[in-house]
């Protein structure tokens, strides 16, 4: 299985490095987002300020729908998802693949994205280690739950707006807790944000499993 | 020995639409057979369900010994299929396309430069991302894959289609070579000359059935016959 999973997120992730719709779409995308919310609230720090990891993690969700979409794209042309199950590869190996293709993909922007909402937003960056820790688990959360979901919606011809309708309701316990472990951070008190990290390590493992046993029948029925 | 082809009354469905109908075949080790019919006989829907790519609704179905309604996963790694497209990544290089094939279904690496330069990728080729390819080297790509993959059970989807003189002259030699290769073959074409040349045998398909030829009612009669004609579904071995 971790062969296989190994096999099948270098040849996204040496996809997505040569295609670069990451870099030259989705990564622009986040950042607009950021820059859109700082439009609608204004160009007062003191309000952006404290709304920053909201706004963060929502960039995040929104960007997660188009990676997990990029990555069933690529599986779409050609029939190559045909030729994805012809090769025998074991389905949790490839849920555990694609999902961390995108966890990777994720993790790059969420540093960007940290980065814009400190320059942006005139958020303080403390606390780095809760930071890194909810990135880290919120983002394997995320890409558990799109790679689950994506492989759902991948299979039909609705899939561009079916994928956001069953993906965000699920992963609105990711955007609570990784948002209140990042304001715990920011305001100087990331002792406070123990019990939401464990909640998103609770909801990375969960999906993670979830998606190693449900993965291979959804694959076969898209 | 047993063959490595067995459907009985083998039925798929679509939703409710029945793309194979209650299918017989059997096809032996080594054998090329042709599959023969009108758009929408069933042809690709046969190929599908044998690759394990479709799943056998009621019936019977073994594969290179694996029962098919068990387990319609399990016969995968050892059939190597060419369908209308070309499942190929199209940001990989040809390469690199080959050799994630070989690694995903454990075959040997050392099979890439062989098929490469038999099928025209000698030098940079190779090394240029398939969606620069043109159709007909995407389709030799995709033949390089299955020759590589060393499968047991090629199933082949107009195999000729996109490919030049040349193209098709090497596939043929491959099909010819088969029994020697020790594989088995299925292939629907329409391409009649080139598909009865290297085929030991022709399948009819129509409705999703194996059935007689067209016409084979009346040459029976013309021959005095008092056989009767079968209706479909046939057991064609």
């Amino acid at each position: 299985m971790l062969r296989d999973a190994v096999l099948v997120a270098g040849k996204d992730l040496r996809i997505e490095v040569r295609s670069r719709v990451g870099l030259n779409q989705i990564g622009p995308f986040a950042i607009a987002v950021l820059l859109l919310f700082g439009l609608a609230l204004g160009p007062d720090r003191r309000v952006l300020a404290p709304a920053s990891a909201g706004l963060f993690w929502v960039a995040v969700l929104l960007s997660t729908i188009l990676t997990v979409q990029r990555s069933y794209a690529i599986e779409s042309a050609d029939a190559a998802r045909d030729g994805l199950r012809l090769s025998g590869l074991d389905p949790a190996g490839i849920f555990l693949g694609k999902a961390s293709a995108v966890a990777a993909q994720l993790l790059v922007l969420e540093a960007a994205l940290t980065i814009g909402v400190a320059l942006l937003y005139g958020a303080r960056l403390s606390g780095a280690l809760v930071l890194v820790g909810a990135c880290v688990a919120g983002t394997l959360g995320l890409a558990a739950v799109g790679t689950l979901y994506g492989v759902v919606a991948s299979g039909l011809r609705v899939r561009e707006t079916l994928l956001p309708l069953l993906f965000l309701p699920v992963v609105a316990p990711v955007l609570l807790a990784a948002t209140k472990a990042w304001d715990e951070a920011l305001a100087g008190t990331p002792g406070r944000a123990g019990g939401w990290l464990d909640v998103l390590v609770v909801f990375a493992v969960l999906y993670v499993a979830i998606g190693i046993v449900a993965f291979g029948p959804l694959l076969e029925d898209g | 020995m047993p063959p490595a082809v067995r459907l009985h009354e083998a039925v798929a469905l679509a939703g409710r639409f029945p793309l194979l109908a209650g299918a017989c075949l059997e096809v032996g080790e080594g054998e090329v057979v042709h599959l023969r019919g009108p758009n929408g006989a069933g042809k690709t829907s046969l190929l599908k369900v044998l690759a394990g790519l479709l799943a056998v609704h009621s019936g019977e179905a073994t594969v290179l010994g694996w029962d098919l309604m068990a387990d319609q996963r399990a016969v995968r790694r050892e059939v190597g299929m060419l369908g209308h497209q070309s499942f190929l990544y199209e940001d990989l290089t040809v390469e690199e396309n080959l050799r994630f094939a070989l690694r995903a279904t454990r075959s040997a690496v050392t099979g890439i430069r062989p098929a490469l330069e038999q099928f025209g990728f000698g030098g940079r080729l190779a090394s240029i991302p398939v969606r620069r390819c043109s159709a007909g080297q995407q389709r030799r790509a995709s033949l390089a894959v299955l020759v590589a993959r060393g499968a047991r059970l090629w199933l082949l989807d107009e195999p000729h289609a996109g490919l030049d003189q040349d193209g098709r002259d090497l596939l043929d030699e491959l099909l010819a070579g088969s029994r020697a290769a020790g594989r088995t073959v299925v292939f629907a074409s329409h391409e009649l000359e080139r598909a009865t040349a290297i085929a030991d045998r022709t399948v009819h398909l129509a409705g999703g059935r194996v059935v007689e030829p067209p016409g084979h009612a009346d040459k029976l009669e013309r021959a005095g016959t008092s056989e009767p004609v079968r209706k479909a579904p046939a057991h064609v071995a």
